[in-house]
């Protein structure tokens, strides 16, 4: 449970340990603590009971109590410590009476010991006074020779873990007296139990075990000392101890012994249960022992839940499988007859367990406090009733037989009836079958007939045989039933587990995981489930996901922070309406699932926590699988947009470059003129070339330049436009006009409708649009082929295609076109084309505008050769024939 | 008309530029003076009495057309404005606020003496000849008859305002604003479908080719312009 963290150093604890109350443990603690002040330690007290004694009262004079705080309870209105402001307050030193107290319903945690187990994580020293009859494992003995159970217990663990213990001794002799005088607190409602309890020969009692304890922790210091200074000592090494634990009342006690024994051997102990098939099929026994392992784990066992049909075997095969050196088994509560039938499993464990120890502890009277009935509740009676006929038939069938064959032989199908019979109707049937047999068997088929006189003694036998048959038959049947029943149970939460796990593994997003892990959650616990994901600091609910309310989410929020289960079923906030589990994975917490669990008492066991934690576990994951791609994504993203990155710069460098290096190259042929003598001269035609270049790569720099800045404000959203009416006419004839030298050389055929509505749209633009569409056709077709551009209405709007008899664009291209940069592959260019034009941008810009006029473009192979492009745009609203009207 | 011995002042903020226009237009034989900002402008105009300023509406000190509206109000001296292709806007409102012509950035010199030329000319001889001749289109403002090709054109009332404007102004770019105004009156100034629809209607009478104009073409985003044959 504990965990290390590189947080602030835990807390010292300092437990003054007393054998009763009325020792003067308070007292001791208090000198101690002021001893502490005095030396300048920042010692504030947490909590202290002075139950009005005067003299404890003088003690804490001068020393800083945090005030209680009041707790509203169902009504009821309580003192209580206050966590949160002693945590504030951050002291060095904190005092807390009575370690094994009981917060009031509502308190943070249920146990005071969580309170100071909370402080010492937070770094703070505490010192906490304990009277020994509340240690776990001692719970036994004490009432063993008080006769009083004692309700507040606190786990050993506590008190092993502790920095240091102060035993505060008094004679008994001197405790009753002070008793007598009064000095001694007791609750009014526990004065009957205080007077029984309050006797010399007790309180000599626990002296003694107060006393052993302390020595033994003493020893173990001791030992500790040596093994650290590597002095070889009378240790046996590496011992581990191994106790059976299963419903019956004597498990209690067979895991307190365990415990002491483990304590005394300084090993480690483990603690199983073993699922029989008559557990399975008892869901109250399975309870109990489910209990008694969640006791074992709290006194620090380790716990395993095993299913088997024989304990004896699968205890021996565990015990060796863990090494284990030392079983503790417990002496059954059974009839004497029973053990020399089916035989003890002590006995079996004893003969299987070779060099393993195995110590059995004898079980005293059942305990009152006894909640489970042994006795088995009463088969149906027709099971029984249902015995009667197959012994019917066998009597049928032997009947006529029975002049002809010796009777011996008659028993056949008598057997044969008790085999069947022991198979599908269990164990009591088959006994009383056999019964019904060998009455049957001896009244009709053995002479003398119709009477039960046996005349042979060899009988005695027959009737033997067909009562064990019965008997063995039925076991292995229900055994074999039952181990059938146990595996589909298990077989049942496997593939519950699968089936989420296969269901998460195709969950794309956080929605799906909820979804599919709140679907599970309700199907097998049958309750709703909440998950929390952590975002920064907070917990916000997943999507699809319900939220908690404020009080719930602090809860989850110390789930979330302590990394451990928290709420409802759990030791932390119990009073909480779901149990919160922490979504752990290999980076860190990823948020709380929530499992509004129906009112439970006290603390899940591991067992009843593993399905919860199993979804838990395998949500985390999926969680943290879809974080993991989402993160991939926008790497993947991040480095789509650094190709294109590079691209443009690849692009645009060369773009720019190769036509300034045509005009940088002809103005340096024309500077070079003149000056040197060697010069020869160019030829006025040469330079009129050269000046024509330049000036046609201007030109085009001009209109790259033109393009990338178009790009830049198209994608910044800085491209400002004003819808008006245009003819497409006039949008035609502005577009060839500003291409008018390449077109010398062209047919343009153009045909436009004169009843089409004007186009809505930005003028310039649309003139940047056509002039890109009618640059990219005339550079990608020969020169001297003809264009043709045609308008149509397109539904409500208008249509222009522009048409040309070039290389075409491959089927699986003509979307890509639009793409920036994309240019034609050059392996498939034809010659007449200058590819080198162009930087892959003029379409998309074109498509950048032309999605925001509302309008679409797009290309499409021209039949017989060459590409057609479409502009499609909104007509302008209102506009019909309007101007017709004007004119005349 | 010559080229030679113009006045001509050159007002940019790039040296490059005024480099550029000092070395070709002084070599043309005119004389050139230089500003390099608004203020020094209007004392060069001032100053030293140019034919005509050739003007670039980026500069440090004042803008362009701010210096525009300055002069106008004490000299009718043509301007080209100099501007660079994304401002249509400030183009327009340049031209609104009396420009003569624009022309963009980058351009060629034959490109700007033809402007220069244009121009002058209507600042020579606006309304001494009523017949108005491009091409093959005649327009003889004092019959009020239209030809192309030695065919008469029958023109709406309107159509004929329209290409009259025009006429008025011929190889300068007009405003849809200034059309209007003078067409159809101030309060109709901002309904361009008017001039849209008319336009249109008056290519279809005067141009072979409706789709690919010749003498009336569109300045996208400002206006429209009659070219003029040199």
């Amino acid at each position: 449970m504990r965990q290390t963290d590189d947080r602030a150093p835990r807390g010292r604890l300092k437990i003054f340990l007393g054998y009763a109350a009325g020792v003067g443990k308070t007292y001791a603690m208090l000198e101690a603590a002021r001893e502490r002040q005095a030396e300048g330690v920042d010692v504030v007290v947490g909590l202290v009971e002075t139950h009005g004694r005067s003299e404890t009262e003088r003690l804490l004079e001068g020393l800083e109590i945090v005030p209680r705080r009041t707790v509203e309870y169902r009504g009821a209105s309580l003192n209580d410590l206050d966590l949160d402001e002693v945590l504030r307050r951050t002291p060095r030193l904190a005092l807390m009476d009575e370690l094994a107290h009981t917060n009031a319903a509502g308190a943070l945690h249920p146990k005071r010991y969580q309170d100071v187990d909370e402080l010492l994580d937070a770094g703070i020293d505490v010192y906490t006074t304990l009277n020994i009859q509340h240690l776990e494992s001692l719970l036994d003995v004490v009432a063993q020779f008080t006769g009083v159970r004692v309700g507040e217990t606190i786990p050993d663990s506590v008190v092993d873990e502790s920095d240091e213990i102060e035993l505060v001794d008094l004679p008994p002799e001197e405790l009753l007296r002070r008793l007598a005088e009064g000095k001694v607190y007791v609750p009014e409602e526990a004065a009957d139990a205080a007077e029984s309890f309050f006797r010399l020969g007790n309180l000599t009692a626990l002296r003694e075990i107060a006393m052993r304890r302390v020595a033994q922790r003493l020893d173990a210091e001791m030992l500790a000392y040596m093994r650290t200074r590597a002095i070889s000592g009378p240790w046996a090494a590496g011992e581990r101890l191994l106790v059976a634990v299963s419903a019956s009342p004597l498990s209690e006690r067979l895991v307190r012994a365990a415990k002491r024994m483990s304590d005394e051997l300084k090993a480690e102990w483990l603690a199983l249960y073993i699922e029989t098939p008559n557990d399975a099929t008892e869901p109250e026994l399975r309870e109990q022992a489910l209990a008694n392992l969640a006791l074992a784990e709290r006194l620090g066992a380790r716990v395993h839940t095993l299913p088997g049909s024989s304990v004896a075997e699968t205890l021996v095969d565990y015990a060796r499988r863990r090494n284990v050196t030392k079983i503790i088994a417990g002496k059954p509560l059974r009839p004497r007859w029973r053990e020399l039938v089916r035989g003890s499993v002590v006995d079996r464990v004893i003969k299987l367990s070779g060099p393993i120890d195995v110590y059995v502890i004898s079980s005293g009277p059942p305990t009152s406090a006894s909640r489970v009935q042994l006795t088995r509740p009463a088969r149906p009676w027709q099971a029984h009733l249902y015995s009667l006929p197959p012994v019917v038939i066998a009597t049928l069938i032997g009947w006529p037989l029975a002049h002809h064959i010796e009777p011996t032989n008659l028993v056949m199908p008598y057997l044969a009836a008790v085999v069947v019979v022991a198979v599908y109707l269990g164990r009591g049937p088959a006994i009383l079958s056999a019964l019904l047999s060998v009455l049957a068997f001896d009244f009709f088929m053995v002479p003398p007939r119709f009477t039960l006189a046996v005349s042979d003694t060899q009988y005695l036998l027959t009737f033997a045989g067909l009562f064990i048959v019965g008997l063995v038959v039925s076991s292995l049947a229900a055994r074999v039933r039952e181990q059938a029943r146990a595996a589909r149970r298990r077989e049942l939460q496997t593939t519950e587990l699968y089936e989420l796990s296969r269901e998460l593994a195709g969950a794309a997003g956080p929605e799906t995981i909820t979804a599919v892990v709140r679907s599970h959650v309700r199907q097998v616990i049958g309750a709703e489930a909440v998950i929390l994901l952590r975002d920064a600091d907070r917990l916000n609910p997943a999507p699809g996901s319900e939220g908690v309310d404020e009080d719930e989410l602090a809860v989850a929020t110390w789930a979330l922070d302590h990394r451990r289960p928290a709420g409802r079923g759990t030791e932390t906030l119990p009073g909480a309406s779901h149990l919160y589990l922490p979504l752990l994975t290999s980076r860190g917490t990823m948020g709380v699932l929530g499992v509004g669990l129906p009112e439970v008492d006290g603390a899940l066991s591991a067992t009843e926590r593993r399905a919860p934690e199993a979804f838990a576990t395998l949500a985390a994951l999926a969680f943290e699988r879809v974080d993991l791609a989402h993160t991939a994504n926008q790497l993947e993203l991040l480095r789509a947009t650094e190709a294109l990155q590079s691209a443009l710069l690849n692009s645009v460098s060369h773009e720019l470059r190769t036509p300034l290096a045509s005009i940088a190259g002809v103005l340096s042929s024309l500077r070079g003129k003149g000056g040197r003598r060697d010069d020869p001269g160019l030829t006025p035609k040469a330079r009129a070339e050269l000046v024509e270049t330049a000036w046609q790569e201007a030109t085009e720099l001009n209109r790259i330049v033109g393009n990338l800045l178009d790009m830049t404000r198209l994608e910044s959203g800085a491209l400002r436009m004003t819808a008006e009416p245009i003819d497409l006419e006039d949008l035609v004839g502005a577009a060839l006009a500003q291409l008018d030298e390449r077109l010398e050389e062209r047919e343009v055929k153009i045909v436009l409708p004169s009843d089409l509505p004007p186009a809505a749209a930005d003028s310039v633009l649309m003139v940047h649009v056509l002039v890109n569409v009618l640059d990219n056709a005339l550079t990608y077709s020969p020169e001297g082929s003809p264009l043709e551009i045609t308008g149509s209405r397109d539904g409500s709007g208008v249509r222009l295609t522009i048409a040309d008899r070039g290389m075409g664009i491959p089927e699986e291209d003509l979307e890509a076109v639009f793409d920036k940069f994309y240019r034609t592959s050059r392996d498939h260019v034809p010659e007449w084309i200058d590819a080198s034009r162009g930087i892959g941008l003029g379409l998309s810009i074109s498509r950048g505008i032309i999605s925001a006029h509302k309008g679409r473009i797009w290309a499409e192979r021209r039949p017989g050769g060459g590409t057609v492009m479409s502009v499609a745009l909104p007509a302008s609203p209102g506009e019909g024939e309007s101007g017709a009207a004007e004119v005349s | 008309m010559t080229d030679g011995g113009l006045r001509i002042l050159v007002v940019d903020d790039e040296r490059a530029i005024r480099r550029l226009l000092r070395t070709t237009l002084t070599a043309l034989g005119h004389i050139v003076f230089e500003a390099a900002g608004g203020i020094q402008a209007l004392h060069e105009v001032a100053a030293h009495r140019p034919d005509v300023v050739v003007l670039d509406l980026g500069l440090p000190d004042m803008d362009g057309s701010e210096v525009l509206a300055r002069l106008r109000t004490w000299s009718a001296i043509p301007v080209i404005v100099l501007s660079v292709r994304e401002e249509e806007r400030t183009k327009v409102a340049a031209l609104d606020a009396g420009a003569d012509d624009y022309l963009t950035k980058p351009f060629g010199i034959d490109e700007l003496m033809a402007r220069i030329r244009v121009v002058l000319r209507r600042s020579v001889s606006a309304t001494s000849d009523p017949v108005f001749r491009t091409g093959g289109l005649i327009v003889d403002l004092g019959r009020r008859r239209v030809t192309v090709d030695g065919r008469e054109v029958s023109l709406t009332p309107t159509e004929y305002d329209l290409l009259r404007a025009l006429v008025r102004h011929p190889g300068k770019v007009l405003t849809h604003r200034h059309l209007l105004t003078e067409v159809w009156g101030v309060p109709y100034q901002t309904e361009t479908q008017l001039l849209r629809v008319n336009i249109s209607n008056l290519r279809h009478k005067i141009e072979p080719n409706p789709a690919r104009p010749t003498y009336l073409t569109t300045e996208p985003g400002v206006g429209y312009r009659l070219h003029v044959e040199e």
